[in-house]
Parts: structure tokens; C-alpha cells; sequence
């Protein structure tokens, strides 16, 4: 079940092959939903759900795509996924679908999604594809969470809403970074990670 | 078979259109009266949060028969025009301020400790997509009690935060009318004042434009109520004989 090579498409992409971190994919998403930790975290799982599956389903009919139009049928099954997910929360969940009510259509937009059918999943068999799309989409969901952690811990003093940072540390003068809510400071948190990131894996450093 | 043909590549895409599109005209049909029925109570929910009313999904429905005693449209005039079951509640918000002459519900509240209130609907636009919520005022005609706020698509940590408690508490208790003159409720920047002499309160910082949207959506809604909110302050209780 998971071989040797099995394993290094699911775990790869969370360190030494990041989506976000090596290949800078996805950057806009990261920007637009982590100013808060808890949507962070259901963006996460959304685009494990829907990379995972779509990658299956690609890699399941990649031998009758003809190669010309393929972008438009990978288009059309990520879309059909993603709207499928939408009907379902507003029908099962609708608290749920209210607060990610953007987001999940982001997720057609998110180019890791495109990036993963086309440079594996229409070359692989089903599983690994559905490994490689848990793997990729957990490299992302990580990424989300530690930037949505950085932003509402700084920008809010709050963490999943609650208040974290004691009263005590006000009355001293502290204060909330308002910076961290904009979007810009999540560029800056994720150029940070990147910067320890590169800093521990000495073979992901250009050599200039 | 010739994968790269144009016959293969147009019937290939129009079989899968097909296929896509039948799948998701099914899954819409078949799920379609869950969410209309989710929609109408996510809807009674927000009217009731206006009167600081939290209900469970289960007692919703409930709890907005107990609250909301009555329903009607009134007129330019301040008197109530239609006072049919639901009538209110049946009115869509988005097709109605786009009307020339537009529909003004009001739903009567009576709380637990027999107090009245009269809730509000009001419409407008945030920065990506409409804004909308719901003006609790007391039987005074003026001061706001509650307010209720949603979105469909505010950014989330920034404008989405109209919706929480914090920016909603501020306007109770603000006046709607200031020396017999309508002024509603303005935002505006924190630290600063209101230059029209209005009640106001404090916007979200980071979200100016959806702030900007509550505050023009509260005056651009309330201003047609201004008749039905003078009968109120004069009586404390609308007028004419259909109500009750």
C-alpha cells in the first residue's frame, strides 16, 4: 500500500517539495483567507478534499483526455467538485457554508490544484495521485495554519476567536498589530517561513 | 482510436458537459428544498439576533411565532398598508430597493418582558457583494435596540466582522431621530466624530468600505421609515385599525 515511493509522494510536499514554500504555488489563497485561524484550518481541508479527489478522478479517465483540451477538462472536473461541495455544506451544513462562503469558490482559482493534475496526476495511477493530493494538500493546510496562527495571535491577541493574550499585558501598554490583519503581512509571514525553511534545508538554496 | 482528432475532442467534451451538467441540475434539484428551508431560518435567526434573541435550529421556528406577534408593510404615509400573514417576511430584500416604490416591512416584536419592539430590514452593499441585516428599534421611534448584520461574501477578518457582537453592540442605544429630524446611525473612523451631528459609531479598522456600506445602508433604508418611526415616537404604537 504505501512503497517506498508511495511515500515520499505523500510526504515530499510537506517539507522538501511544498507547494507554498519551494514551489510558491497557491500564494494568493494564503494571502486572501488566514487573518484568522479557524478559516485557515477548513480552508486546509476544503483543498485536501477537492485536490485529493480530483486527482483521482483525472487519473482515473487520463487515458481517454485528449491532450489539446485537457486543461478545460481538468478545469470542469475541479469546478464540478467544488460546486458539488458548496450544494452539499448549504444543504447539510449551512453555518458552515456561510462562513467559508468565498473561499470555497477560491478554490477553483488555487494553483495547486492545476499544477498537481497536470504534472502528476495525469502521468500516475489512482492511488498514488490520491496519496500525492493528501500530501500536497496537507503541505498547503500546514502553511495556512502556521500563517493564520502568526496573524490572529498579533493582529488580534485572539486565537480561534478566544482571547489570548491576557488584559494584564494592555494595561502595560501593549498592543495589537494591526499590520498583521492586512493582507500584506502574510506575504512578509510566509517570506519568513520560507527564510527558516531554506535556512534548515541547505540543498533548496540557489546558488547566485 | 485517434485521441487528437477534432471529432474525437468535440464529442469527448460534449459528452462530459453533458455529463457535468446533469449531475449537478440533479444534485441542485434534489437538495433544493433543504436549502430553501436552511435560507428561511438562517433568515428568522437574523431577525430574532436583532432582539438579542439566540435560538437552536430545532426551536427556531418556534421561537419566531412567540417573538414576532405581527407582520405588515407600511406606507409613505407611516400607516400600515398590509398587515397578511408572513407578509413581511416574504419580501425579498434584493429586488426590493432596487423598486421605485419600494415595500416597507416591519415585524412587531413583544419580548419577554412585554416590551415592544419594531425590527427593520434593511439592504445595501459591502465591498464584494451585498450587505443586509435587521434594525431593532424601541417603541419609541428612535433608539435602537438591537442590530443584526450578514454578508455573502466580506473578507473574512476584516469586513466579515460586521456580523460579530462586538461592532453590533455599539449601536444600542444610539438615536435614529436627533431633534425631531431622521439623522440614522453613521460609521466612521475610530477617533473621529460624526459631522452631521448623527449618533455614530465606530467603524472596523481594515474594512473601510464595507463600514462606509453599513453606515449608507442604515440611512438609504431607514430614511423611507422615517414617517412610521414620528407615528411611533407621537403614539408609541403604529396606527389604523387593521393591526390586532
Amino acid at each position: 500500500m504505501l512503497s517506498k515511493k508511495n511515500k515520499e509522494v505523500l510526504f515530499n510536499p510537506l517539507s522538501k517539495d511544498n507547494p507554498v514554500l519551494v514551489q510558491i504555488l497557491g500564494i494568493c489563497s494564503t494571502l486572501a483567507v488566514t487573518a484568522n485561524l479557524e478559516p485557515s484550518i477548513v480552508m486546509g481541508i476544503s483543498v485536501i478534499a477537492v485536490l485529493a479527489f480530483s486527482n483521482v478522478i483525472i487519473s482515473l479517465i487520463r487515458n481517454t483526455i485528449p491532450t489539446s483540451i485537457r486543461i478545460i477538462v481538468q478545469l470542469v472536473v475541479v469546478a464540478t467538485l467544488v460546486i458539488m461541495v458548496q450544494q452539499f455544506l448549504i444543504a447539510f451544513d449551512y453555518d458552515v457554508s456561510k462562513q467559508l462562503s468565498v473561499f470555497i469558490g477560491l478554490i477553483i482559482t488555487n494553483c495547486i490544484l492545476m499544477g498537481r493534475l497536470e504534472a502528476f496526476a495525469l502521468n500516475n495511477r489512482p492511488w498514488p495521485s490520491f496519496l500525492d493530493g493528501i500530501g500536497n494538500g496537507l503541505g498547503y493546510a500546514a502553511i495556512l495554519v502556521i500563517v493564520g496562527f502568526f496573524r490572529e495571535l498579533l493582529g488580534s491577541g485572539t486565537l480561534f476567536g478566544y482571547q489570548v493574550i491576557p488584559q494584564f499585558c494592555y494595561d502595560h501598554g501593549y498592543m495589537n498589530n494591526g499590520l498583521m490583519i492586512l493582507p500584506p503581512m502574510a506575504l512578509i509571514t510566509v517570506a519568513c517561513i520560507i527564510w527558516v525553511h531554506r535556512a534548515r534545508n541547505k540543498e533548496l538554496q540557489e546558488n547566485n | 482510436m485517434n485521441k487528437n482528432s477534432n471529432s474525437y475532442q468535440i464529442i469527448y467534451a460534449a459528452v462530459m458537459v453533458v455529463l457535468v451538467g446533469a449531475l449537478l441540475a440533479f444534485i441542485y434539484m434534489a437538495l433544493k428544498p433543504r436549502q430553501d428551508e436552511n435560507i428561511a431560518n438562517d433568515k428568522r435567526q437574523q431577525i430574532l439576533t436583532a432582539i438579542n434573541i439566540t435560538s437552536s435550529p430545532q426551536t427556531l421556528k418556534d421561537d419566531f411565532a412567540k417573538y414576532v406577534v405581527a407582520q405588515y408593510l407600511v406606507d409613505d404615509n407611516g400607516l400600515i398598508a398590509d398587515s397578511a400573514q408572513n407578509v413581511a417576511f416574504n419580501v425579498d430584500m434584493k429586488s426590493n430597493v432596487k423598486q421605485e416604490k419600494r415595500s416597507l416591512p416591519v415585524y412587531k416584536c413583544v419580548l419577554a418582558d412585554n416590551s415592544v419592539k419594531y425590527i427593520l430590514p434593511i439592504y445595501g452593499a459591502g465591498l464584494w457583494g451585498p450587505i443586509w441585516g435587521y434594525v431593532a428599534v424601541d417603541a419609541d421611534g428612535s433608539t435602537v435596540f438591537g442590530t443584526s448584520f450578514s454578508h455573502e461574501s466580506e473578507t473574512p477578518g476584516l469586513g466579515a466582522r460586521i456580523t460579530e457582537d462586538g461592532f453590533r453592540a455599539q449601536f444600542v442605544g444610539k438615536q435614529l431621530v436627533k431633534e425631531g429630524a431622521f439623522r440614522s446611525v453613521e460609521v466612521v473612523k475610530r477617533g473621529q466624530k460624526s459631522l452631521t451631528g448623527a449618533d455614530y459609531v465606530d467603524a472596523i479598522s481594515g474594512a473601510t468600505i464595507t463600514s462606509r456600506g453599513v453606515g449608507t445602508m442604515m440611512l438609504d433604508c431607514l430614511k423611507f421609515y422615517e414617517p412610521f418611526l414620528k407615528k411611533l415616537a407621537d403614539s408609541n404604537q403604529p396606527l389604523n385599525g387593521k393591526e390586532d
